[in-house]
């Protein structure tokens, strides 16, 4: 094992956690016209780490978080996912790709006039989990659903 | 100034199936050509309003696919009603169309 690049990851992990600490509490994504990007969330390099951005900690394991995406994608390139909500007052759906290099690829902030409901296309670097997190009233529900990948869709 | 986007939105009892189709690069800002890297050039922030009325505010990374497909499904939509889409990129390009909500089949 190299340990210099060892010694390095750590280093600017724990860098980044504390980063992470001292700017969630600026970064609070709310019911504001248009919320700001979420730097600290999209930029992590860990999931854990786009949780603590996106404020999501106690997660609840939920089978009312329906996430309907193929089980093997050839072309990570585009790799379609809509997810559905059934737990009320869902406010906020972020989906994390674990395995991407950048883990976040996207969060939705459902407005009374919608439904608890998205669909979009993402890239998928390699096999992994896609892990939903859903707040709803203030607390983060969460699920998730393996994706194989044929061809990378990063680089 | 980026290329129209394609919406759809079709009513389903009183809800709105709304399919938007944006044209952007998406890039993830490590893809390589011969010249280098290509920058990162990709959509961050979609607003989706109904009547005026935000109903959906998406926060984007790199990773959303080239091209990118956003579908969600407004209530209490009529026929007619205006559903409007704006989008803006990591370049502060902004982007926004509207559509009437048609009837569905």
């Amino acid at each position: 094992m190299n340990r210099q690049r060892r010694t390095f990851l750590q280093f600017t992990s724990s860098a980044a956690t504390m980063f992470v600490a001292a700017a969630a509490g600026l970064l609070k994504t709310g019911a504001v016209w248009a919320a700001p990007w979420n730097k600290t969330a999209f930029e992590a390099k860990a999931s854990a780490e786009a949780m603590k951005g996106l404020g999501a900690g106690n997660l609840i394991e939920s089978k009312d978080i329906i996430i309907t995406a193929p089980d093997i994608a050839e072309n990570g390139a585009v790799v379609q996912v809509a997810i559905t909500s059934r737990i009320p007052n869902t406010q906020i759906i972020a989906i994390i790709v674990e395995k991407n290099p950048f883990p976040l690829a996207a969060s939705f902030d459902i407005m009374p006039g919608s439904e608890s409901y998205v669909l979009t296309r993402l890239k998928i670097g390699q096999t992994t989990d896609v892990r939903v997190i859903v707040k709803a009233d203030g607390k983060f529900h969460t699920a998730a659903k393996e994706v194989k990948v044929t061809v990378g869709g990063c680089g | 100034m980026a290329d129209p986007m394609k919406i759809r939105a079709t009513l389903q009892g009183d809800i709105a199936d709304v399919r938007i189709l944006m044209r952007h690069p998406m890039e993830t800002g490590t893809r390589k050509t011969a010249s280098g890297l290509v920058p990162m050039h990709f959509i961050q922030s979609v607003i989706v309003q109904h009547n005026g009325k935000t109903v959906l505010d998406a926060q984007w990374s790199q990773a959303v696919s080239r091209d990118p497909l956003l579908g969600l499904r407004v209530k209490g939509a009529k026929i007619g009603d205006k559903i409007t889409v704006t989008w803006t990129d990591n370049k502060n390009d902004k982007r926004t169309d509207e559509v009437a909500v048609m009837a569905g089949t």
